[in-house]
Protein backbone atom coordinates (compact mmCIF):
# COMPACT_ATOMS: atom_id res chain seq x y z
CA UNK A 1 0.00 0.00 0.00
CA UNK A 2 1.16 3.49 -0.75
CA UNK A 3 2.42 5.76 2.00
CA UNK A 4 2.60 9.30 0.70
CA UNK A 5 4.43 12.24 2.21
CA UNK A 6 3.12 15.61 1.04
CA UNK A 7 5.44 18.54 1.64
CA UNK A 8 3.47 21.51 2.95
CA UNK A 9 4.01 24.94 1.46
CA UNK A 10 3.39 27.83 3.80
CA UNK A 11 3.94 31.55 3.74
CA UNK A 12 3.78 34.01 6.63
CA UNK A 13 2.70 31.26 9.01
CA UNK A 14 -0.27 30.24 6.85
CA UNK A 15 -0.73 26.97 5.00
CA UNK A 16 -0.67 27.71 1.25
CA UNK A 17 -3.68 26.35 -0.64
CA UNK A 18 -1.28 24.59 -3.04
CA UNK A 19 -0.73 22.06 -0.24
CA UNK A 20 -4.43 21.14 -0.23
CA UNK A 21 -4.30 20.58 -3.98
CA UNK A 22 -1.26 18.31 -3.65
CA UNK A 23 -3.10 16.40 -0.90
CA UNK A 24 -6.07 15.95 -3.25
CA UNK A 25 -3.78 14.42 -5.88
CA UNK A 26 -2.10 12.20 -3.26
CA UNK A 27 -5.53 10.96 -2.15
CA UNK A 28 -6.16 9.77 -5.70
CA UNK A 29 -3.09 7.54 -5.47
CA UNK A 30 -4.66 6.01 -2.36
CA UNK A 31 -3.10 4.69 0.84
CA UNK A 32 -1.93 6.78 3.76
CA UNK A 33 -1.40 10.48 3.13
CA UNK A 34 0.78 12.34 5.61
CA UNK A 35 1.83 15.98 5.52
CA UNK A 36 5.28 17.27 6.48
CA UNK A 37 5.58 20.84 7.75
CA UNK A 38 9.09 22.26 7.89
CA UNK A 39 8.99 25.61 9.66
CA UNK A 40 10.55 27.68 12.39
CA UNK A 41 7.42 27.19 14.47
CA UNK A 42 4.91 25.10 12.53
CA UNK A 43 2.27 24.00 15.05
CA UNK A 44 -0.58 26.17 13.70
CA UNK A 45 0.36 25.35 10.10
CA UNK A 46 0.31 21.68 11.06
CA UNK A 47 -3.11 22.07 12.66
CA UNK A 48 -4.45 23.61 9.44
CA UNK A 49 -3.01 20.71 7.43
CA UNK A 50 -4.57 18.23 9.87
CA UNK A 51 -8.01 19.49 8.88
CA UNK A 52 -7.54 18.57 5.23
CA UNK A 53 -9.68 15.69 4.10
CA UNK A 54 -7.66 12.55 3.39
CA UNK A 55 -4.71 13.40 5.65
CA UNK A 56 -3.98 10.70 8.23
CA UNK A 57 -1.07 12.32 10.05
CA UNK A 58 0.85 15.60 10.13
CA UNK A 59 4.53 15.78 11.00
CA UNK A 60 5.91 19.11 12.16
CA UNK A 61 9.68 19.63 12.13
CA UNK A 62 10.48 22.90 13.86
CA UNK A 63 13.91 24.33 13.28
CA UNK A 64 15.15 27.91 13.17
CA UNK A 65 16.90 27.01 9.90
CA UNK A 66 13.46 26.35 8.38
CA UNK A 67 12.29 29.94 8.78
CA UNK A 68 12.67 30.56 5.03
CA UNK A 69 11.92 28.32 2.07
CA UNK A 70 15.50 27.48 1.01
CA UNK A 71 15.61 24.27 -1.04
CA UNK A 72 19.20 23.52 -0.04
CA UNK A 73 18.16 23.54 3.64
CA UNK A 74 14.77 21.82 3.34
CA UNK A 75 15.65 19.06 0.85
CA UNK A 76 18.01 17.03 3.10
CA UNK A 77 15.37 17.00 5.84
CA UNK A 78 12.62 15.83 3.46
CA UNK A 79 14.86 13.12 1.99
CA UNK A 80 15.74 11.93 5.49
CA UNK A 81 12.11 11.79 6.68
CA UNK A 82 11.06 10.06 3.44
CA UNK A 83 13.76 7.42 3.65
CA UNK A 84 13.52 6.74 7.38
CA UNK A 85 9.72 6.62 7.24
CA UNK A 86 9.63 4.22 4.28
CA UNK A 87 7.38 6.45 2.19
CA UNK A 88 6.52 5.19 -1.29
CA UNK A 89 5.78 8.70 -2.61
CA UNK A 90 6.90 12.25 -1.84
CA UNK A 91 4.68 14.95 -3.35
CA UNK A 92 4.91 18.72 -3.43
CA UNK A 93 3.03 21.43 -5.32
CA UNK A 94 4.33 22.67 -8.68
CA UNK A 95 4.54 26.25 -7.42
CA UNK A 96 7.95 27.93 -7.63
CA UNK A 97 8.45 26.60 -4.08
CA UNK A 98 7.90 22.98 -5.15
CA UNK A 99 9.67 23.34 -8.49
CA UNK A 100 12.77 24.57 -6.71
CA UNK A 101 12.62 21.99 -3.93
CA UNK A 102 11.38 18.63 -5.22
CA UNK A 103 14.11 17.87 -7.79
CA UNK A 104 16.69 18.47 -5.08
CA UNK A 105 14.85 15.96 -2.88
CA UNK A 106 14.71 13.41 -5.72
CA UNK A 107 18.43 13.76 -6.46
CA UNK A 108 19.34 13.32 -2.79
CA UNK A 109 17.20 10.17 -2.72
CA UNK A 110 18.72 9.01 -6.04
CA UNK A 111 15.33 8.56 -7.71
CA UNK A 112 13.55 9.90 -10.79
CA UNK A 113 11.00 12.66 -10.46
CA UNK A 114 7.62 13.24 -12.10
CA UNK A 115 7.07 16.95 -12.80
CA UNK A 116 3.53 18.35 -12.96
CA UNK A 117 1.26 15.35 -12.32
CA UNK A 118 -2.07 16.19 -13.96
CA UNK A 119 -3.76 12.77 -13.68
CA UNK A 120 -3.18 9.64 -11.62
CA UNK A 121 -3.72 6.26 -13.30
CA UNK A 122 -2.18 4.13 -10.59
CA UNK A 123 0.42 4.26 -7.85
CA UNK A 124 3.20 4.48 -10.45
CA UNK A 125 1.43 5.75 -13.56
CA UNK A 126 0.74 9.42 -14.16
CA UNK A 127 -0.02 11.93 -16.89
CA UNK A 128 2.10 15.03 -17.25
CA UNK A 129 2.29 17.83 -19.82
CA UNK A 130 5.26 18.39 -22.15
CA UNK A 131 5.86 21.08 -24.80
CA UNK A 132 3.96 23.71 -22.81
CA UNK A 133 0.94 21.45 -22.56
CA UNK A 134 0.75 20.82 -26.30
CA UNK A 135 1.22 17.11 -25.63
CA UNK A 136 0.48 14.90 -22.64
CA UNK A 137 2.64 11.91 -21.77
CA UNK A 138 1.67 8.96 -19.64
CA UNK A 139 4.70 7.95 -17.61
CA UNK A 140 5.47 4.85 -15.61
CA UNK A 141 7.72 5.20 -12.59
CA UNK A 142 9.85 2.35 -11.26
CA UNK A 143 7.69 0.56 -8.67
CA UNK A 144 10.80 -0.54 -6.81
CA UNK A 145 11.65 3.03 -5.86
CA UNK A 146 10.03 5.97 -4.13
CA UNK A 147 8.25 8.37 -6.49
CA UNK A 148 9.11 12.03 -6.02
CA UNK A 149 6.67 14.30 -7.83
CA UNK A 150 5.28 17.78 -8.16
CA UNK A 151 1.53 18.16 -8.55
CA UNK A 152 0.14 20.46 -11.21
CA UNK A 153 -2.09 22.53 -8.93
CA UNK A 154 -4.37 23.71 -11.74
CA UNK A 155 -5.45 20.10 -12.30
CA UNK A 156 -6.68 19.54 -8.74
CA UNK A 157 -9.29 21.12 -6.49
CA UNK A 158 -8.15 21.77 -2.94
CA UNK A 159 -8.86 18.88 -0.56
CA UNK A 160 -11.88 19.68 1.59
CA UNK A 161 -11.92 20.53 5.28
CA UNK A 162 -13.25 18.21 7.94
CA UNK A 163 -10.24 16.03 8.58
CA UNK A 164 -8.87 15.55 12.08
CA UNK A 165 -5.43 14.05 11.73
CA UNK A 166 -2.98 13.87 14.60
CA UNK A 167 -0.19 16.45 14.64
CA UNK A 168 3.14 15.08 15.75
CA UNK A 169 6.31 17.05 16.42
CA UNK A 170 9.45 15.43 15.05
CA UNK A 171 13.13 16.26 14.99
CA UNK A 172 15.07 15.48 11.86
CA UNK A 173 18.67 14.47 12.10
CA UNK A 174 20.11 15.85 8.88
CA UNK A 175 23.15 17.96 8.20
CA UNK A 176 22.01 21.37 6.98
CA UNK A 177 24.18 23.56 4.76
CA UNK A 178 24.89 27.21 5.47
CA UNK A 179 26.02 28.02 1.94
CA UNK A 180 22.63 29.47 0.98
CA UNK A 181 21.18 32.45 2.80
CA UNK A 182 17.84 34.19 2.52
CA UNK A 183 17.99 37.95 2.04
CA UNK A 184 14.42 39.06 1.45
CA UNK A 185 11.21 39.00 -0.54
CA UNK A 186 9.71 41.88 -2.45
CA UNK A 187 6.00 41.32 -2.92
CA UNK A 188 4.49 43.12 -5.83
CA UNK A 189 0.92 41.86 -5.99
CA UNK A 190 -0.79 44.21 -3.53
CA UNK A 191 -4.00 43.34 -1.72
CA UNK A 192 -5.93 41.71 -4.55
CA UNK A 193 -6.94 38.04 -4.47
CA UNK A 194 -4.08 35.64 -5.08
CA UNK A 195 -3.82 34.91 -8.79
CA UNK A 196 -3.33 31.18 -8.32
CA UNK A 197 -6.34 30.59 -6.11
CA UNK A 198 -8.78 33.33 -7.17
CA UNK A 199 -12.01 31.96 -8.69
CA UNK A 200 -12.10 34.92 -11.08
CA UNK A 201 -9.15 36.44 -12.92
CA UNK A 202 -8.94 39.40 -15.30
CA UNK A 203 -5.77 39.61 -17.40
CA UNK A 204 -4.41 42.32 -19.66
CA UNK A 205 -2.07 42.01 -22.62
CA UNK A 206 -0.07 44.19 -24.94
CA UNK A 207 -3.32 45.68 -26.23
CA UNK A 208 -3.75 47.53 -22.95
CA UNK A 209 -0.89 49.73 -24.12
CA UNK A 210 0.67 51.11 -20.95
CA UNK A 211 1.12 50.82 -17.23
CA UNK A 212 -1.38 53.68 -16.69
CA UNK A 213 -3.96 52.04 -18.94
CA UNK A 214 -3.83 48.89 -16.80
CA UNK A 215 -6.15 50.81 -14.46
CA UNK A 216 -9.10 49.65 -16.58
CA UNK A 217 -8.07 46.03 -15.90
CA UNK A 218 -7.67 46.64 -12.16
CA UNK A 219 -11.02 48.48 -12.02
CA UNK A 220 -12.91 45.61 -13.66
CA UNK A 221 -11.11 43.09 -11.44
CA UNK A 222 -12.03 45.04 -8.31
CA UNK A 223 -15.66 45.15 -9.41
CA UNK A 224 -15.60 41.35 -9.82
CA UNK A 225 -13.44 40.67 -6.76
CA UNK A 226 -11.02 39.08 -9.19
CA UNK A 227 -7.27 38.52 -9.24
CA UNK A 228 -5.27 40.34 -11.91
CA UNK A 229 -2.93 38.68 -14.39
CA UNK A 230 -1.04 39.67 -17.51
CA UNK A 231 0.42 38.18 -20.64
CA UNK A 232 4.17 37.87 -21.10
CA UNK A 233 4.01 40.69 -23.66
CA UNK A 234 2.49 43.03 -21.08
CA UNK A 235 5.11 42.06 -18.50
CA UNK A 236 7.99 42.37 -20.96
CA UNK A 237 6.69 45.79 -21.97
CA UNK A 238 6.95 46.81 -18.33
CA UNK A 239 3.22 47.49 -17.81
CA UNK A 240 3.07 45.25 -14.73
CA UNK A 241 5.49 43.22 -12.57
CA UNK A 242 6.56 39.71 -13.52
CA UNK A 243 4.70 37.93 -10.73
CA UNK A 244 1.47 38.73 -12.58
CA UNK A 245 2.47 36.75 -15.66
CA UNK A 246 0.10 33.98 -16.66
CA UNK A 247 1.38 31.30 -19.02
CA UNK A 248 3.84 28.49 -19.49
CA UNK A 249 6.70 30.40 -17.93
CA UNK A 250 4.53 32.33 -15.49
CA UNK A 251 1.60 31.06 -13.49
CA UNK A 252 -0.63 28.23 -14.60
CA UNK A 253 -4.10 28.92 -13.28
CA UNK A 254 -7.56 27.39 -13.34
CA UNK A 255 -10.12 30.01 -12.25
CA UNK A 256 -13.85 29.53 -12.85
CA UNK A 257 -13.89 32.71 -14.93
CA UNK A 258 -10.94 34.06 -16.91
CA UNK A 259 -11.30 37.34 -18.78
CA UNK A 260 -8.49 37.97 -21.28
CA UNK A 261 -8.36 41.61 -22.36
CA UNK A 262 -6.16 42.76 -25.22
CA UNK A 263 -4.37 39.41 -25.21
CA UNK A 264 -3.72 37.86 -28.61
CA UNK A 265 -3.34 34.33 -27.23
CA UNK A 266 0.23 33.15 -27.82
CA UNK A 267 0.71 29.40 -27.26
CA UNK A 268 2.68 30.03 -24.13
CA UNK A 269 -0.15 32.13 -22.65
CA UNK A 270 -2.80 29.57 -23.55
CA UNK A 271 -0.74 26.91 -21.78
CA UNK A 272 -1.41 28.78 -18.56
CA UNK A 273 -5.20 29.02 -18.83
CA UNK A 274 -6.29 25.73 -20.43
CA UNK A 275 -8.02 24.55 -17.28
CA UNK A 276 -10.07 27.70 -16.72
CA UNK A 277 -13.81 27.03 -16.40
CA UNK A 278 -14.90 29.80 -18.78
CA UNK A 279 -12.58 31.93 -20.90
CA UNK A 280 -13.87 35.30 -22.05
CA UNK A 281 -11.82 37.13 -24.70
CA UNK A 282 -12.10 40.83 -25.42
CA UNK A 283 -9.89 41.93 -28.29
CA UNK A 284 -10.08 44.40 -31.16
CA UNK A 285 -8.51 41.90 -33.59
CA UNK A 286 -11.14 39.40 -34.63
CA UNK A 287 -8.44 37.03 -35.93
CA UNK A 288 -6.59 36.84 -32.60
CA UNK A 289 -5.87 33.19 -31.67
CA UNK A 290 -7.39 33.75 -28.23
CA UNK A 291 -10.83 33.49 -29.87
CA UNK A 292 -10.07 29.88 -30.86
CA UNK A 293 -10.10 28.84 -27.22
CA UNK A 294 -12.49 31.40 -25.75
CA UNK A 295 -15.90 30.26 -24.57
CA UNK A 296 -17.24 33.75 -25.10
CA UNK A 297 -15.57 36.22 -27.47
CA UNK A 298 -16.27 39.90 -27.97
CA UNK A 299 -14.53 41.86 -30.72
CA UNK A 300 -14.22 45.46 -29.64
CA UNK A 301 -12.14 48.30 -28.24
CA UNK A 302 -11.28 47.38 -24.68
CA UNK A 303 -11.34 51.02 -23.58
CA UNK A 304 -15.03 51.19 -24.51
CA UNK A 305 -15.99 47.64 -23.60
CA UNK A 306 -14.47 47.49 -20.12
CA UNK A 307 -16.06 50.59 -18.59
CA UNK A 308 -19.41 49.57 -20.09
CA UNK A 309 -19.03 46.02 -18.77
CA UNK A 310 -18.07 47.31 -15.34
CA UNK A 311 -21.17 49.50 -15.30
CA UNK A 312 -23.48 46.66 -16.25
CA UNK A 313 -22.22 44.04 -13.81
CA UNK B 1 36.63 32.44 -12.57
CA UNK B 2 35.53 29.79 -15.01
CA UNK B 3 31.86 29.70 -15.95
CA UNK B 4 30.26 26.49 -17.19
CA UNK B 5 27.01 26.69 -19.17
CA UNK B 6 24.88 23.74 -20.25
CA UNK B 7 22.87 23.94 -23.45
CA UNK B 8 20.27 21.58 -24.87
CA UNK B 9 19.10 20.98 -28.42
CA UNK B 10 15.30 21.22 -28.49
CA UNK B 11 12.47 21.81 -30.95
CA UNK B 12 12.46 25.51 -31.84
CA UNK B 13 10.04 27.45 -29.65
CA UNK B 14 8.13 28.72 -32.69
CA UNK B 15 7.24 25.23 -33.88
CA UNK B 16 3.74 24.02 -33.18
CA UNK B 17 4.43 20.38 -32.35
CA UNK B 18 2.25 17.49 -33.53
CA UNK B 19 1.60 14.30 -31.59
CA UNK B 20 2.02 11.16 -33.72
CA UNK B 21 -1.24 9.41 -34.54
CA UNK B 22 -0.17 6.14 -32.91
CA UNK B 23 0.61 7.84 -29.59
CA UNK B 24 4.28 6.89 -29.78
CA UNK B 25 5.59 10.39 -29.35
CA UNK B 26 5.92 13.82 -30.90
CA UNK B 27 6.73 14.11 -34.59
CA UNK B 28 10.28 15.45 -34.89
CA UNK B 29 10.87 14.68 -38.59
CA UNK B 30 12.10 17.75 -40.42
CA UNK B 31 11.27 19.99 -37.46
CA UNK B 32 13.48 23.01 -36.83
CA UNK B 33 15.76 22.53 -33.82
CA UNK B 34 17.39 25.28 -31.75
CA UNK B 35 19.16 25.94 -28.51
CA UNK B 36 16.71 25.86 -25.59
CA UNK B 37 15.71 29.54 -25.10
CA UNK B 38 16.44 29.53 -21.36
CA UNK B 39 19.92 28.15 -22.14
CA UNK B 40 20.47 31.06 -24.52
CA UNK B 41 19.77 33.38 -21.61
CA UNK B 42 22.23 31.43 -19.43
CA UNK B 43 24.79 31.61 -22.24
CA UNK B 44 24.28 35.36 -22.65
CA UNK B 45 24.74 35.90 -18.91
CA UNK B 46 28.00 33.96 -18.93
CA UNK B 47 29.34 35.97 -21.86
CA UNK B 48 28.36 39.23 -20.16
CA UNK B 49 30.29 38.11 -17.06
CA UNK B 50 33.31 37.57 -19.27
CA UNK B 51 32.87 40.94 -20.96
CA UNK B 52 32.65 42.57 -17.53
CA UNK B 53 35.92 40.91 -16.51
CA UNK B 54 34.26 38.74 -13.83
CA UNK B 55 34.77 35.51 -15.76
CA UNK B 56 38.00 34.52 -17.46
CA UNK B 57 36.71 31.56 -19.40
CA UNK B 58 33.28 30.39 -20.56
CA UNK B 59 32.80 26.70 -21.32
CA UNK B 60 29.65 25.33 -22.96
CA UNK B 61 28.56 21.74 -22.45
CA UNK B 62 25.84 19.71 -24.11
CA UNK B 63 24.54 16.16 -23.86
CA UNK B 64 23.18 14.71 -27.07
CA UNK B 65 23.74 13.05 -30.43
CA UNK B 66 25.95 14.24 -33.30
CA UNK B 67 23.61 17.05 -34.28
CA UNK B 68 23.78 18.66 -30.85
CA UNK B 69 27.12 20.04 -32.05
CA UNK B 70 25.08 22.68 -33.92
CA UNK B 71 23.90 24.08 -30.59
CA UNK B 72 27.45 23.98 -29.22
CA UNK B 73 28.56 26.01 -32.24
CA UNK B 74 25.81 28.53 -31.40
CA UNK B 75 27.13 28.66 -27.85
CA UNK B 76 30.63 29.31 -29.22
CA UNK B 77 29.21 32.03 -31.46
CA UNK B 78 27.67 33.65 -28.38
CA UNK B 79 31.17 33.87 -27.00
CA UNK B 80 32.01 30.62 -25.22
CA UNK B 81 35.75 29.92 -25.43
CA UNK B 82 35.44 26.17 -25.85
CA UNK B 83 32.86 23.43 -25.66
CA UNK B 84 32.37 19.90 -24.38
CA UNK B 85 30.10 17.50 -26.24
CA UNK B 86 28.98 14.56 -24.13
CA UNK B 87 27.88 12.26 -26.91
CA UNK B 88 24.83 10.23 -26.00
CA UNK B 89 22.47 8.98 -28.67
CA UNK B 90 19.48 8.04 -26.54
CA UNK B 91 17.39 10.42 -24.42
CA UNK B 92 18.78 10.87 -20.94
CA UNK B 93 16.66 11.38 -17.82
CA UNK B 94 17.21 14.57 -15.80
CA UNK B 95 18.97 12.57 -13.08
CA UNK B 96 21.33 11.02 -15.63
CA UNK B 97 21.95 14.47 -17.10
CA UNK B 98 22.71 15.71 -13.60
CA UNK B 99 25.21 12.88 -13.06
CA UNK B 100 26.92 13.74 -16.35
CA UNK B 101 27.01 17.46 -15.58
CA UNK B 102 28.37 16.72 -12.10
CA UNK B 103 31.25 14.79 -13.68
CA UNK B 104 31.96 17.63 -16.12
CA UNK B 105 31.80 20.15 -13.29
CA UNK B 106 34.30 18.15 -11.21
CA UNK B 107 36.66 17.99 -14.15
CA UNK B 108 36.44 21.68 -14.99
CA UNK B 109 36.05 23.13 -11.47
CA UNK B 110 34.13 26.26 -12.52
CA UNK B 111 33.20 28.97 -10.05
CA UNK B 112 29.70 29.19 -11.49
CA UNK B 113 27.43 26.80 -13.39
CA UNK B 114 24.72 28.54 -15.39
CA UNK B 115 21.78 26.65 -16.89
CA UNK B 116 18.33 27.41 -18.26
CA UNK B 117 15.58 26.90 -15.69
CA UNK B 118 13.92 24.27 -17.85
CA UNK B 119 14.04 22.81 -21.34
CA UNK B 120 10.99 23.65 -23.40
CA UNK B 121 10.62 20.12 -24.78
CA UNK B 122 10.03 17.94 -21.73
CA UNK B 123 9.42 20.89 -19.35
CA UNK B 124 10.90 18.93 -16.47
CA UNK B 125 12.61 21.77 -14.63
CA UNK B 126 14.80 19.32 -12.70
CA UNK B 127 18.35 19.19 -14.03
CA UNK B 128 19.79 22.31 -12.37
CA UNK B 129 18.41 21.45 -8.95
CA UNK B 130 19.54 17.82 -9.27
CA UNK B 131 23.04 18.75 -10.39
CA UNK B 132 23.57 21.11 -7.47
CA UNK B 133 22.15 18.50 -5.07
CA UNK B 134 24.57 15.85 -6.32
CA UNK B 135 27.45 18.30 -6.07
CA UNK B 136 26.35 19.45 -2.62
CA UNK B 137 26.57 23.08 -3.70
CA UNK B 138 23.99 25.91 -3.60
CA UNK B 139 21.25 26.33 -6.19
CA UNK B 140 19.64 29.61 -7.20
CA UNK B 141 16.80 28.76 -9.55
CA UNK B 142 14.62 31.10 -11.67
CA UNK B 143 17.24 33.87 -11.59
CA UNK B 144 16.07 37.27 -12.77
CA UNK B 145 19.19 39.10 -11.61
CA UNK B 146 22.68 37.87 -10.79
CA UNK B 147 25.48 39.74 -9.06
CA UNK B 148 28.87 38.19 -8.38
CA UNK B 149 30.92 39.58 -5.54
CA UNK B 150 34.12 37.67 -4.84
CA UNK B 151 33.21 34.17 -3.75
CA UNK B 152 29.54 34.99 -3.27
CA UNK B 153 26.61 35.58 -5.60
CA UNK B 154 23.44 37.51 -4.91
CA UNK B 155 20.51 36.25 -6.95
CA UNK B 156 17.05 37.75 -7.33
CA UNK B 157 14.68 34.86 -7.99
CA UNK B 158 11.33 35.09 -9.76
CA UNK B 159 8.99 33.32 -7.35
CA UNK B 160 5.19 33.17 -7.19
CA UNK B 161 4.96 35.74 -4.43
CA UNK B 162 7.27 38.28 -6.08
CA UNK B 163 11.03 38.69 -6.16
CA UNK B 164 13.07 36.73 -3.64
CA UNK B 165 16.71 37.56 -3.01
CA UNK B 166 19.18 34.96 -1.78
CA UNK B 167 22.92 34.93 -1.28
CA UNK B 168 24.92 31.84 -2.13
CA UNK B 169 28.54 30.82 -1.73
CA UNK B 170 30.33 29.95 -4.96
CA UNK B 171 30.55 27.62 -6.70
CA UNK B 172 26.81 27.40 -7.26
CA UNK B 173 24.30 26.38 -9.89
CA UNK B 174 22.19 29.30 -11.13
CA UNK B 175 19.26 28.64 -13.45
CA UNK B 176 18.12 31.43 -15.74
CA UNK B 177 14.58 32.74 -15.95
CA UNK B 178 13.21 34.89 -18.76
CA UNK B 179 14.12 38.30 -17.43
CA UNK B 180 17.75 37.67 -16.56
CA UNK B 181 18.75 39.30 -19.83
CA UNK B 182 17.89 39.54 -23.50
CA UNK B 183 20.20 37.32 -25.54
CA UNK B 184 22.09 38.99 -28.39
CA UNK B 185 21.58 38.19 -32.04
CA UNK B 186 24.42 36.11 -33.37
CA UNK B 187 26.46 37.93 -36.00
CA UNK B 188 27.96 36.21 -39.04
CA UNK B 189 31.61 36.90 -38.10
CA UNK B 190 31.00 35.34 -34.68
CA UNK B 191 29.33 32.32 -36.27
CA UNK B 192 32.33 31.92 -38.59
CA UNK B 193 34.78 32.32 -35.72
CA UNK B 194 32.86 29.71 -33.71
CA UNK B 195 33.65 27.08 -36.34
CA UNK B 196 37.31 27.21 -35.38
CA UNK B 197 36.86 27.04 -31.62
CA UNK B 198 37.67 23.73 -29.91
CA UNK B 199 34.99 21.15 -29.14
CA UNK B 200 35.99 18.19 -27.01
CA UNK B 201 33.93 15.04 -27.41
CA UNK B 202 33.52 12.62 -24.51
CA UNK B 203 31.27 9.68 -23.71
CA UNK B 204 29.44 8.83 -20.50
CA UNK B 205 31.95 6.01 -20.01
CA UNK B 206 34.84 8.48 -20.34
CA UNK B 207 33.27 10.43 -17.50
CA UNK B 208 32.60 7.30 -15.48
CA UNK B 209 28.87 7.93 -15.38
CA UNK B 210 26.12 5.31 -15.44
CA UNK B 211 22.53 6.02 -16.41
CA UNK B 212 20.22 6.80 -13.49
CA UNK B 213 16.65 5.56 -13.11
CA UNK B 214 14.14 7.36 -15.26
CA UNK B 215 10.51 7.25 -16.21
CA UNK B 216 9.10 5.15 -19.03
CA UNK B 217 6.79 7.00 -21.38
CA UNK B 218 3.97 4.61 -22.30
CA UNK B 219 1.81 6.97 -24.34
CA UNK B 220 1.83 10.46 -25.84
CA UNK B 221 -1.51 12.15 -26.51
CA UNK B 222 -2.69 15.51 -27.75
CA UNK B 223 -4.17 17.69 -25.01
CA UNK B 224 -7.96 17.69 -24.70
CA UNK B 225 -9.30 20.40 -26.99
CA UNK B 226 -11.52 23.12 -25.62
CA UNK B 227 -14.95 23.17 -27.21
CA UNK B 228 -15.54 26.01 -29.65
CA UNK B 229 -17.22 28.95 -27.98
CA UNK B 230 -19.60 31.67 -29.03
CA UNK B 231 -19.04 35.22 -30.22
CA UNK B 232 -21.16 38.01 -28.81
CA UNK B 233 -21.61 41.40 -30.43
CA UNK B 234 -22.36 43.69 -27.52
CA UNK B 235 -21.54 44.10 -23.87
CA UNK B 236 -25.21 43.38 -23.05
CA UNK B 237 -24.95 40.02 -24.77
CA UNK B 238 -21.72 39.33 -22.89
CA UNK B 239 -23.32 40.13 -19.54
CA UNK B 240 -26.32 37.95 -20.45
CA UNK B 241 -24.05 35.05 -21.43
CA UNK B 242 -22.09 35.34 -18.17
CA UNK B 243 -25.31 35.46 -16.15
CA UNK B 244 -26.60 32.47 -18.08
CA UNK B 245 -23.55 30.48 -16.98
CA UNK B 246 -23.97 31.69 -13.41
CA UNK B 247 -20.56 33.37 -13.46
CA UNK B 248 -21.62 36.85 -12.34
Amino acid sequence: MSKILVVAQHDDGQLNVATARAVKCASEVGGEVEVLVLAESGQSIGEAAAQLEGVSKVLVADNAANSQPLAAVLAPQIAKVAQDGGYSHVFGPNTTYGKDLMPRVAALMGVAMVTDIMAVHGAHEFDRPIYAGNAIVTVQADSGQAVVASVRCASYQAAGQGGSAAVEGISVDAELPTHTRYVGLKKEGGDRPDLQSAPRVVSGGRGVGSSENFKVIFDLADKLGAGVGASRAAVDSGYVPNDMQVGQTGKIIAPELYIAVGISGAIQHLAGIKDAGCIVAINSDEDAPIFEVADIGLVGDLFQVLPELQGKL
Amino acid sequence: MKVLVSVKRVVDYNVRIQVKGDGSGVNLDGVKMSMNPFDEIAMEEAVRLKEAGTAEEVIAVTIGGDKAEEQLRSALAFGADRAIHVKVNEEVSPLTAARILKAVFEKEQPGLFLMGKQAIDDDNNQTGQMTSALLGIPQATFAGELKIDGNKATVVREVDAGLETIEVDLPAVVTADLRLNEPRYLKLPDIMKAKRKPVETVSMADLGVEAAPGLTVTKTSPPPARAAGIKVKTVDELVAALKDKGLV
